[in-house]
């Protein structure tokens, strides 16, 4: 097969077209018709990080996938220093230590950091004797998830903390058993049921649920159930106290606030509700096929904070309507199962569960990042890929995109 | 390995996120509303009311400037607070309240920190601007009235309250209104229509741009001039002929029903209604329940007329056939009319009085047996009196004129109904009622009925409707004060009325009245009034009045004078009356000596009795 053939046009195309569309937004997101100076600069600045993740993208193209499974650890360690230090030559922005400014950018590493854990757990996966069914081997990955994870909470961006436990997904479908995703749903669930009803409704529910459970089996199963659902229970009330007290004792009044008003425990919009209700109705009010490029009367009056960030898909939603988001969500999914499909055609593991981890990343961004710009999960600072505003990101994502097309280039051989 | 599951998951994923975006952009529409509360600014545009002038042309109100000092907070820097409040006459602590209430409206956009300045103010403060970064001088327009009379005609306006806006879709906060008198009747033609224009602001409300490039934006639609009918030389002299008496004069040209003058005493300058000083002003005016000076008297005044009524009960007579001119009835210095019930009269005891004779010298006499014959006419007197009612009733009396001013009231004619409840199963008859004869007992009119009905003998039998437009630019001028209303009463007996009113200035009880050169008619009046004073009914000095026209044939001019409290007709009334005749037929007054008497008497000392806590006599 001729080997240009055999390259990933379609993803790259895919990826150009929604580095192209966030371009265009970030620049009505910050356009000022009296000083159009300002969106020049934005402009330059998200122009340099695209031109060089391209060239990133074209010498990965020249690198062997090996080359990548034998330094995994290596960079792996090295993303795991550039987080330590932070600590000594970081800077501060916004309360957070995430940042290091070199001349006039400025680097998150922990963007990269996604990186190296999927290049980490990719190698550890796919080491010879590994089965992620055994203990061993599952707490190894949990391992390589935590260290970055717990790196980045105490920065403090639990943010992109939980985007790197969102790796957890990828073990889940290398074979993780299926208690933890159990257990995962299920603590989610006592989680938002304690916010909601507060612990002691909670405790009253899984008391009743447990005595249930006992009473409506045969004497016979019911003794053996016994002790198990005894265990399960006290498990979970000891969950669902320690939820409330961490709720209200560790979290700050921002983070109990943004749930608050996810669950509609609270309405103030013009306070803490301010951000999500303006997206909102940047969103809404695009209707079927929006006010037009530059048109936005959200956008232009800067209704929406950190547009051009975090809520740029605000501005797609005012200025292009329902077309334009169905648009770029139909974009996202076309990408995202285009890099699984490929993930499933590799021969080694490694390439597989980094495919895996590309398009983990990606799911896990786009669900967190439209999740908070449409209402449907609590304001959590994080960037949609490819499209908003901010180097590192889109830097990030052209290493994943780049090794996963020398993946996809690769396994035909 | 769960090779599903990334699938699965994105599937999902996409249609939860497709639903929500559905929902958001597609199914709900109040997100677009509320966007459009959030960034468009709708600003009105609007045209300049309109300026009103008199039938001669001369202006009456046009528009001034008015200065608002604005302030945006944020911009503000330490300034000399002392020589801002010495400017505006503000205490530092009222400063202070205002820039604190700026502030809490928003730090960016702009308030008004002091509203209404005036002309005087302005060029001081305007030199000192540049002390005070934060703060500029916005300029609005506001009436300016080039009469110092007149109040009660053209009204004022002001902003509109939360019932106008509940009303009146047209209208939103802030806005003002013709709020009394023409800027009220011909509130639509004086503003014209506000133009609108769409900005786009941004979230700290200041303005960036038009909205749309102003795609939406409409054009105001320019206000119209008004022309009114009076006369303000006139209204100017019969104001100052009124001075320190309460009253009212009110002229129509007979062959137009325009209104030539309606003064209301005592009055106020209607510049006091603008500016700064206009709520302390206007509670002062509203507060005074003794000189009522938003009492409009000769529009809403309502008065037992007095003799004048006696013309229009000889009018109904005649064509009643119930008199014959020639007819004479003897007076004995007045009659009794049931037993121990006696009516007193100027006439000298044994006088044959005619219907002439009866007019000019207002026989009491004459007209209660003239009265009484009307009611008691075939001993059917409910049909007589309905029928003396609707007589009545077609000079306008009893009910609302018609005419082009917002404040009015009916006055009061009785009919069968009204004495059937006083006096059930019909124990009623002429004698029972006969005050009525004389314009006292339950008649009440306005001045304006009054002058209209002096207006319809005039004409002998018809009027218009009386009005104070005279023109609109534009030339639209309600049909309905173009369309004659004729009495009831035949043109004929109306000659013998004007006859005998003519004799009364020649030579019965206005003979004061008479003007070398031009024939008067009228008829004095005077009108007993009673008040409750500490809950007795008191009875006050007597109500001066007059009706007249002239010139006799061809008239020019009809008015009514009212002088509260002025004693008897021939007293105030008359006189006025007279010099107002003379001055609108003439141009100038030649009896200087009537006028000076006019101009100078006062009835304050009259008007005080009532305050004084002390008995006191009446008709001095």
């Amino acid at each position: 097969m001729n080997k240009y053939l055999r390259f990933d046009w379609v993803s790259l195309f895919l990826y150009l077209i929604l580095v192209g569309i966030g371009l265009a937004n970030i620049y009505s997101a910050v356009y000022d018709a009296e000083n159009t100076a300002i969106a020049t600069s934005f402009m330059q600045k998200q122009l340099i990080s695209l031109g060089i993740g391209l060239i990133l993208i074209f010498l990965f193209q020249f690198i062997d996938v090996k080359f990548f499974e034998r330094y995994a650890s290596i960079l792996f360690l090295v993303s795991i220093m550039s987080l330590l230090g932070l600590w000594v030559f970081g800077t501060e922005v916004s309360g957070a230590r995430s940042w290091y400014t070199i001349g006039g950018f400025s680097l998150q590493p922990s963007e990269f950091a996604k990186v190296g854990v999927a290049l980490a757990l990719a190698k550890h996966l796919g080491g010879f004797n590994t089965q992620i069914s055994k203990p061993r081997d599952y707490m190894g990955a949990f391992v390589i998830m935590a260290i970055p994870a717990l790196l980045t909470i105490l920065q403090p961006d639990p943010g992109t903390a939980i985007i790197l436990l969102g790796f957890f997904l990828v073990l889940h479908a290398e074979g993780l058993p299926v208690f933890f995703f159990y257990a995962i749903l299920c603590l989610l669930g006592l989680f938002i049921l304690t916010l909601l009803i507060g612990s002691f409704g909670t405790l009253i529910i899984i008391s009743v649920l447990a005595t249930l459970i006992v009473v409506l089996q045969k004497k016979r199963i019911a003794k053996k159930l016994l002790r198990p659902v005894i265990l399960i229970g006290i498990v979970c009330a000891a969950f669902t106290l320690s939820v409330s007290y961490i709720f209200e004792n560790v979290f700050e009044q921002r983070h109990r606030d943004r749930f608050n008003i996810l669950l509609g425990k609270e309405v103030d919009m013009r306070g803490v509700g301010y951000n999500i209700n303006q997206s909102q109705i940047a969103i809404g009010s695009g209707g079927g096929f929006g006010k037009g490029y530059l048109q936005g009367t959200q956008t232009k009056g800067g209704f929406v904070p950190e547009q051009q960030t975090d809520y740029i898909f605000t501005t797609v939603g005012e200025e292009w309507g329902f077309f334009g988001t169905v648009v770029v969500l139909g974009l996202f999914t076309i990408l995202m199962l285009r890099i699984v499909k490929t993930a499933y055609k590799q021969k080694n593991t490694f390439s597989r569960v980094f495919c895996l981890g590309f398009a983990c990343m990606l799911f896990i961004h786009v669900a967190i990042n439209l999740g908070m710009v449409l209402g449907l999960v609590p304001t959590i600072g994080i960037p949609l890929p490819l499209m908003s505003y901010g180097g590192s990101s889109l830097l990030a994502f052209s290493i994943f995109l780049g090794i996963y097309l020398r993946m996809y280039y690769q396994r035909i051989q | 390995m769960r090779t599903r599951f990334f699938t699965i998951a994105i599937g999902l994923l996409s249609l939860v996120l497709f639903l929500r975006l559905f929902n958001l952009q597609i199914l709900s529409d109040e997100y677009g509303n509320l966007s459009l509360k959030n960034s468009v600014l709708k600003q009105y545009v609007y045209p300049e009311r309109g300026y009103v002038f008199d039938r001669n042309g001369t202006l009456l109100i046009s528009n001034q400037p008015m200065y608002d000092l604005m302030v945006i907070p944020k911009n503000l820097k330490v300034f000399d607070t002392l020589d801002l409040c010495e400017m505006l006459r503000l205490t530092k602590v009222e400063l202070e309240d205002r820039l604190y209430k700026a502030k809490r409206y928003s730090l960016r956009a702009p308030s008004v920190l002091l509203n209404q300045i005036s002309k005087q103010d302005y060029a001081v403060l305007q030199e000192k601007m540049w002390k005070f970064p934060g703060m500029y001088i916005q300029r609005k327009s506001v009436r300016q009235y080039h009469t110092n009379v007149a109040s009660n005609i053209l009204g004022y306006i002001s902003e509109v309250n939360n019932y106008d806006i509940q009303t009146n879709p047209y209208y939103v906060k802030g806005e003002l209104i013709g709020r009394q008198g023409v800027e009220k009747t011909y509130e639509k033609i004086l503003r014209g229509k506000k133009g609108v224009s769409y900005l786009q602001r941004d979230k700290f409300n200041r303005i960036i741009g038009p909205y749309k490039n102003g795609m939406l934006d409409t054009l105001p639609t320019a206000a119209q001039d008004l022309t009114l009918s009076i006369d303000i030389a006139l209204q100017e002299y019969g104001t100052a002929l009124l001075a320190n008496k309460r009253g009212g004069v009110l002229a129509i040209e007979p062959n137009t029903g325009e209104i030539l003058m309606s003064v209301s005493t005592p009055t106020y300058d209607p510049n006091a209604l603008v500016g700064r000083e206009r709520s302390t002003l206007f509670e002062a005016l509203k507060k005074d329940t003794l000189n009522r000076y938003l009492f409009d008297r000769s529009l809403q005044g309502q008065y037992a007329p007095g003799s004048p009524f006696k013309v229009l009960n000889a009018l109904v007579a005649l064509e009643e056939g119930v008199v014959d001119p020639k007819m004479s009835f003897k007076c004995y210095g007045g009659h009794y009319y049931a037993r121990n019930q006696f009516m007193a009269c100027k006439c000298s005891p044994g006088s044959k009085n005619t219907l002439n004779k009866g007019i000019y010298r207002s026989c009491n006499t004459y007209f209660s047996n003239v009265y009484r014959r009307i009611i008691d006419k075939d001993n059917a007197v409910e049909e007589n009196i309905n029928n003396w009612h609707n007589h009545l009733r077609s000079f306008g009396l009893g009910n609302y004129l018609g005419y082009d001013h917002p404040v009015g009231q009916p006055g009061y004619v009785p009919n069968a109904n009204f004495y059937n409840l006083w006096y059930p199963n019909q124990r009623w008859r002429g004698a029972t009622i006969v005050s009525n004869a004389i314009g006292q007992g339950e008649i009440l009119m306005t001045p304006i009925q009054l002058a209209n009905v002096a207006t319809t003998i005039a004409n002998r039998g018809y009027f218009f409707t009386p009005h104070f437009v005279r023109g609109v630019q534009g030339d639209f001028i309600d049909p309905k004060y173009k369309t004659k209303r004729t009495t009831t009463i035949s043109k004929e007996h109306f000659t013998h009325v004007v006859e005998g009113m003519a004799d009364v200035v020649r030579r019965g009880t206005a003979r004061v009245a008479a003007i070398p050169g031009i024939e008067v008619c009228g008829k004095t009046g005077t009108i007993e009034n009673f008040t409750k004073i500490d809950g007795v009914r008191t009875q006050l000095t007597d109500h001066s009045v007059f009706i007249a026209f002239a010139p006799k044939d061809n008239p020019k001019i009809a008015l009514a004078v009212i002088v509260e409290n002025g004693y008897w007709g021939g007293r105030w009334a008359a006189p006025i009356a007279s010099l107002v005749i003379e001055k609108y037929l003439k141009g100038t007054v030649k009896r200087k000596w009537l006028e000076q008497r006019m101009l100078n008497g006062s009835l304050e000392a009259e008007y005080a009795k009532v305050t004084s806590n002390k008995p006191f006599e009446i008709n001095e």
